[in-house]
């Protein structure tokens, strides 16, 4: 007779055989790549593109150049600012979407720009922002200026459309966060003696931390390594780091080195995705603290002090 | 219509979910604004003042702890946001602490706790402030009956501790009419009757209030005669649904052919398997069958068919169980029966609202 599985063992075995398309999947297509691309870092450049197997850290020295450390330090600040930015529209905006009696509605009007290709709506803001575009005819035909402001190739312009770009990813996140929040607690906050600020600093926020860190690293990890918006409507001084990927790959054929800057952008992003475990399991761990147990020694504790 | 409430009064507003009890008390908070009226404090009109600067606290339906500070946090929180010295928050939350009973819990969160528990901190994060006035948003809603009862009683001793004013929003009839000073029963957003919980009971003001506080029979009425009886007027009135007159008593004389509501709790209703020997003036006798008996312990409703009208609405008799059944109650299922009740024990709704 056979035995039988333990209904227990058999929920196992069969997870393990669903996950396994999906685990192909990110060995082949994502493993497999990200440890070509260490391997690469490492090795000689090729003369013609490519690499020779030789091992060598000459990718990592040629990264420690001063036009190289301005453009790391360039794509931190952009990315940084327009992360914040993005992050600070998309708390009213998912704050008023949790609110609102139209969610599908107005969740469907956030997913819409997905069915554009990205380059067709950065093409979009070109034509736009540049000195002959819709803002800059506007403004003359209303008399506001006299000729065409520099609305383009500029910092301001990179992180104007990064922003566009990556507010969904911050908003979404935010969103669900903030539904899920009782908002009977602000109420009780007023109540208290909070004013509106307060309540939402003090008692919104605590609450929807885990929707912050999302949304921050969901926006923070594309926009590091942008490279099509610096590119199409960022100047000279917008490098950044994508866009030098991209130039040693294609222009100076220089692999190993883009593959080493390649590195940078997997390490900030594991850094961001470590941290967001990390908070999240901080806060596994604090309720673990409110074990009876726990309790009863930090109420210990409180007496003997209080007694002293 | 307008509401006076007392200084360090225990006022309920009761009345069905939807009755606008708790938009109520949200105006009265500060939460909510009123297209028109005005809410008054103390002779000055409070509706500009935004919540935080009110003198009222709030206890809400769920609590609403916030989940991420733990019970003294929670209760501290008042204190912090005005700023108060570490040892001061920290004498003031230990002394609330200690009035809740909740000394050992301090450093739970809000999680941790039993909802008995939930309902303490609520109850001491509501008070530290020292409001003048404490509002009650269906606080004991979620609890099971045990629970609520005792919890009902602490709520009262709080009241005779701390002496401010506190409204209370139910739409439990036994919670208001427990604690309450004075009651005001609402229905669709208006006050149907304000009094003292007898007063409610007694003589309801409406048909509503008649049939929403405790149980009871009522029927149309059409006033036949009306005679002095004692120090009030002997009425005989005419019931339809029973086919038949009615003895009751009122302290106003009425005139003959006004139409009323005519009521009889329950409770009043003598049920006795021999006619009733009584001999008291308007005693009104009817004889029936008992269709349904409800066992419950201390008493035993008896839903009784009448033998001269089967088309009647069946009459609710209460009878309260004061000495030890050993074989069960006398009077079981389809005995035939006497209801008697006296003239001043029924009562004439006169704002009859159908």
């Amino acid at each position: 007779m056979k035995k039988a599985i333990k209904p227990a063992k058999r929920e196992q075995l069969l997870g393990t055989l669903y996950s396994f398309p999906m685990g192909i999947w990110f060995t082949v297509f994502f493993t497999v790549p990200l440890a070509i691309i260490i391997l690469y870092s490492f090795m000689k450049r090729g003369l013609y593109g490519g690499v020779e197997k030789a091992f060598t850290l000459e990718a990592y020295r040629q990264m420690i150049n001063p036009s190289f450390a301005k453009v790391l330090v360039r794509t931190l600040w952009i990315s940084a600012f327009s992360t914040v930015l993005c992050v600070l529209i998309a708390i009213p905006v998912g704050y008023a979407m949790a609110k609102s009696k139209h969610q599908t509605l107005l969740l469907f009007l956030i997913i819409i720009p997905f069915w554009t290709n990205s380059l067709i709506r950065i093409y979009a803001w070109i034509s736009i922002l540049s000195t002959e575009g819709f803002l800059n005819s506007l403004l003359i035909r209303l008399g506001i200026v006299k000729e065409g402001l520099h609305l383009i190739y500029n910092n301001g312009s990179v992180i104007l459309v990064l922003v566009y770009m990556y507010l969904p990813f911050a908003i979404l996140p935010l969103f669900t966060t903030i539904d899920k929040f009782d908002f009977f607690l602000l109420d009780a906050a007023r109540d208290l003696g909070a004013t509106k600020l307060e309540a939402i600093v003090k008692v919104m926020f605590p609450n929807i931390k885990s929707g912050l860190s999302t949304a921050f690293i969901f926006t923070f990890i594309p926009i590091f390594g942008a490279y099509t918006v610096p590119l199409l409507v960022g100047g000279k001084d917008s490098t950044m780091i994508g866009n030098i990927i991209v130039d040693q790959v294609s222009k100076t054929r220089n692999w190993p080195l883009a593959s080493a800057f390649s590195m940078i952008l997997t390490v900030a992003s594991l850094i961001g995705v470590f941290w967001m475990l990390a908070s999240a399991q901080r806060e596994a761990a604090g309720k673990n603290k409110n074990t009876p147990q726990a309790y009863e020694q930090k109420v210990k504790a409180h007496h003997g002090r209080s007694k002293r | 219509m307008s509401v006076t409430i007392k200084r360090g009064e225990f006022f309920s507003l009761l009345g069905p979910s939807g009755c606008g009890k708790t938009t109520l008390l949200r105006i009265i908070a500060g939460f909510d604004y009123p297209d028109r009226g005005s809410v008054l404090f103390d002779n000055k009109d409070i509706l500009p003042i935004p919540p935080d600067k009110r003198q009222s606290n709030t206890i809400f339906q769920t609590y609403a702890l916030f989940p991420h500070l733990t019970v003294y946090e929670n209760i501290a929180f008042p204190l912090r946001l005005r700023k108060l010295g570490k040892e001061e928050i920290d004498k003031r939350v230990k002394q609330y602490v200690h009035m809740v009973q909740l000394d050992d819990h301090v450093y739970k969160k809000p999680s941790m706790l039993s909802g008995g528990q939930k309902q303490r901190v609520a109850i001491a994060r509501a008070l530290i402030n020292e409001p003048s006035v404490l509002l009650l948003d269906e606080p004991l809603s979620a609890l099971d009956a045990k629970l609520r009862q005792n919890l009902l009683v602490e709520l009262d001793d709080i009241h005779d501790k701390v002496g401010i004013t506190f409204i209370y929003v139910t739409h439990d009839q036994s919670e208001a009419l427990g604690v309450s000073d004075r009651i005001a029963v609402m229905d669709k957003g208006k006050i149907l009757q304000i009094g003292t919980p007898y007063e409610i009971y007694e003589a309801p003001a409406t048909r509503f209030v008649a049939q929403f506080i405790g149980e009871t029979n009522i029927f149309d009425c059409t006033v036949l005669s009306c005679e002095p009886f004692e120090n009030e007027y002997m009425i005989v009135v005419d019931v339809p649904a029973l086919g038949t007159t009615i003895n009751v008593t009122d302290l106003e004389p009425q005139e003959i052919g006004s139409k009323f509501d005519f009521t009889v709790r329950p409770e009043k209703i003598r049920i006795t398997l021999n006619p009733p020997r009584s001999t008291a003036a308007g005693l009104n006798v009817f004889k029936g069958v008992v269709e349904e008996p409800v066992y419950s312990g201390f008493q035993s409703k008896y839903y009784v068919r009448l033998d001269d009208n089967t088309t009647a609405p069946l009459m609710k008799a209460f009878k309260q169980h004061t000495a030890f059944l050993e074989d069960g109650p006398d009077i079981e299922w389809k005995d035939s029966v006497y209801l008697s009740w006296t003239a001043v024990d029924g009562y004439l709704v006169k704002d009859v609202d159908r």
